[in-house]
């Protein structure tokens, strides 16, 4: 089976993002960027589906300036098969994103879709949704264990009271939590190998897509800060604290 | 035009977090109708018909509808949706799932996760796991958004009188299914309605340690929840995980005990009134954002806290 992953270039998730002092957007100069982790688990998700014999061949696709082809390099060194980028320097909302990724889900014709269930910068979390309502597939959303049975995807989701199954006719779109798995590290021999699997490059108008703005970003601004308060020395001075200062208990 | 909120419930209860998103939607306009599908939930509309500010009830009654599965409620929703400006849903597991296909559907944009209304189409929410606070302006006809629960205070659950009315047709995608669940049974308050909580990480160090939380819990009637790594370590279950990924909370009182306070746990809990940090070591960062802050080994202080509430 031929399985498509998207892996999103996002700021590394050690990184604590600053506002731009013109509160115009966060700044990304000189910051360290990374795959998001949520698609990091996708990619684990689908090598370990090959070497289990189901997938075929492990198609990554990454949506955005050409710098994100670093991240898809990361993917075949981890063991996908090749990569496609679709680039463009225009900010994609997730709307966008879902809409060029149907086209090269209408070309590629995959059985099953693994995505992150949330990018770390947007914090959206709604891509892989989207994409499932446009192609018409059924989704399974923050999926923390994923198996392929009688042509079906068995997924079970972590939901806000505890776990969740479903069953999904193939092709499906998964998106990942975090408990999936725990994704490898690249090893130096397969980052060389990874130079020369082949990656695609096209463009929105490529595939047909209008970027098209359906928001726009009035201001960003740093959060309110919470000031450190005390050290106590003690259990009964904390409670004290909490009683008779606080008055919260 | 009217503002469709989408009700969150179990078939049998109405859930806390429609009450937050119907105080949101009131931001935005003042028709407020709530739609409430699923299955023999009867009881549940009757509970949605009073609530306050709500104007009518839209029942989908069909087992279609039972499981909240994602292809079948965001082909109703986004049917109905086209004469609103607005749809709203709690960012819950449930609203996270559907709504992006109805906007989708609908070919327009989510705003995800809402804190604020500065007014009927311009949102303010958190990005970068709440390091940074975007305002957003959106620039469709109708407006799909998702509501933080912590960022809007619950609409009174009684005092409405709204009309209930059925809907009727029947959305059946028939390509996914419901297997089973496993829900996690507790006696405790929610962790996103819990006026206090009391969290445990790594630094419980077992499952079998996070007793010595609950016994603290049980004096103050509060919620219990973990960081991710006392989730992954398998200590307790991924219901509890609070942070960017898991529930956002914001109680009273906060009780942080073995967690270091990476960006993501804080994500989850920075916005509680009054944040208890107890570690071991002094320069963990959950101690930049701690109202109180005891450095001591917590295997001491659990027993002894429990004894002098
Ligand atoms: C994409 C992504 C999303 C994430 N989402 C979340 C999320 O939603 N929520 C979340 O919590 N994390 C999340 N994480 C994980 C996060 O980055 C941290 O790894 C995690 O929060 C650490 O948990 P912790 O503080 O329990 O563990 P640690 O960082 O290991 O801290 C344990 C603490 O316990 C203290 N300690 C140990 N023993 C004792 C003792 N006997 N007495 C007192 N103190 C003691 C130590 O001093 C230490 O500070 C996410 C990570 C990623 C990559
Ligand atoms: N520009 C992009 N390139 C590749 N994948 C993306 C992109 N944007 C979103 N995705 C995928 O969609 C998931 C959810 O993103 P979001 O809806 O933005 O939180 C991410 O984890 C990615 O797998």
């Amino acid at each position: 089976m031929k399985v498509l992953v998207t892996v999103k270039r996002v700021i590394d998730y050690n990184v604590k993002v600053r506002v731009k002092s013109d509160n115009s957007d966060v700044d990304l100069a000189n910051v360290k960027m990374a795959i998001n982790p949520f698609c990091e688990i996708a990619v684990e998700e689908a090598v370990r589906l090959k070497e289990a014999g189901v997938a075929s061949e492990i198609v990554v696709v990454s949506l955005g300036p050409k710098a994100a082809q670093e991240q898809l390099r990361t993917a075949l060194a981890l063991g996908a098969d090749r990569a496609i980028m679709v680039e463009t320097d225009e900010a994609l909302e997730s709307l966008t994103v879902a809409k060029l990724l149907a086209k090269v889900v209408e070309e590629e014709q995959p059985e099953l879709i693994i995505m992150g269930k949330q990018a770390i910068d947007s914090d959206n979390n709604q891509t892989g949704q989207m994409l499932a309502a446009l192609t018409g597939l059924p989704q399974a959303t923050f999926a923390s264990e994923l198996k392929l049975e009688g042509g079906k995807a068995l997924v079970t989701r972590e939901v806000d009271g505890g776990l969740q199954t479903l069953s999904l006719n193939l092709p499906a779109i998964v998106t990942t939590d975090l408990r999936l798995n725990e994704p490898r590290y690249a090893s130096l021999p397969n980052i060389m190998k990874a130079k020369r699997k082949p990656l695609d490059t096209k463009t929105p108008a490529d595939l047909g897509v209008e970027v098209k703005a359906h928001t726009q970003l009035l201001k960003v601004e740093p959060p309110a800060e919470r000031q450190a308060g005390i050290k106590v020395d003690s259990v009964e001075q904390l409670v004290d604290k909490l009683k008779n200062e606080a008055k919260v208990i | 035009m009217a503002i469709l909120v989408i009700a969150e419930h179990d078939n049998s209860a109405l859930k806390g977090a429609t009450l937050n998103a119907v105080t949101a939607a009131s931001r935005m306009g003042d028709d407020i109708h709530l739609l409430v599908a699923g299955a023999g939930c009867q009881a549940v509309a009757d509970e949605a018909a009073k609530v306050a500010g709500v104007n009518k009830v839209l029942l989908a009654d069909n087992a279609a509808y039972e499981h909240q599965l994602a292809e079948n409620l965001s082909l109703l929703v986004a049917e109905l949706g086209k004469d609103y400006s607005h749809v709203v849903a709690p960012a819950t597991t449930t609203g996270k799932n559907f709504m992006p296909r109805v906007a989708a559907l609908l070919d327009v944009a989510q705003i995800s996760d809402i804190i604020r209304v500065e007014s009927a189409d311009t949102f303010v929410r958190p990005i970068y796991a709440g390091n940074a606070i975007a305002t957003v302006q959106s620039l469709d006809a109708i407006k799909v958004i998702t509501v933080r629960g912590t960022g809007f205070d619950a609409a009174a659950a009684e005092g409405g009188a709204a009309a209930i009315e059925a809907v009727g047709g029947v959305h059946d995608a028939g390509i996914s299914a419901f297997v089973g669940e496993e829900m996690a049974k507790s006696d405790r308050p929610e962790l996103t309605s819990a006026q206090v909580i009391i969290s445990g990480g790594r630094g419980m160090g077992s499952g079998e340690n996070f007793a010595l939380l609950e016994k603290v819990a049980d004096k103050l009637g509060a919620a219990v929840g973990a960081s991710r790594a006392a989730v992954d370590a398998g200590f307790v279950p991924n219901d509890m995980q609070v942070g960017q990924t898991g529930k956002i909370v914001a109680p009273d009182l906060y009780i942080a005990v073995g967690i270091s306070g990476a960006i993501q746990h804080l994500a989850g809990m920075k916005d509680s009134k009054v944040i208890v940090a107890i570690n071991k070591d002094e320069e963990a960062p959950i101690f930049q954002v701690a109202d109180y802050g005891l450095v001591a080994d917590l295997f001491d202080v659990l027993p002894q806290l429990e004894q002098q509430l």
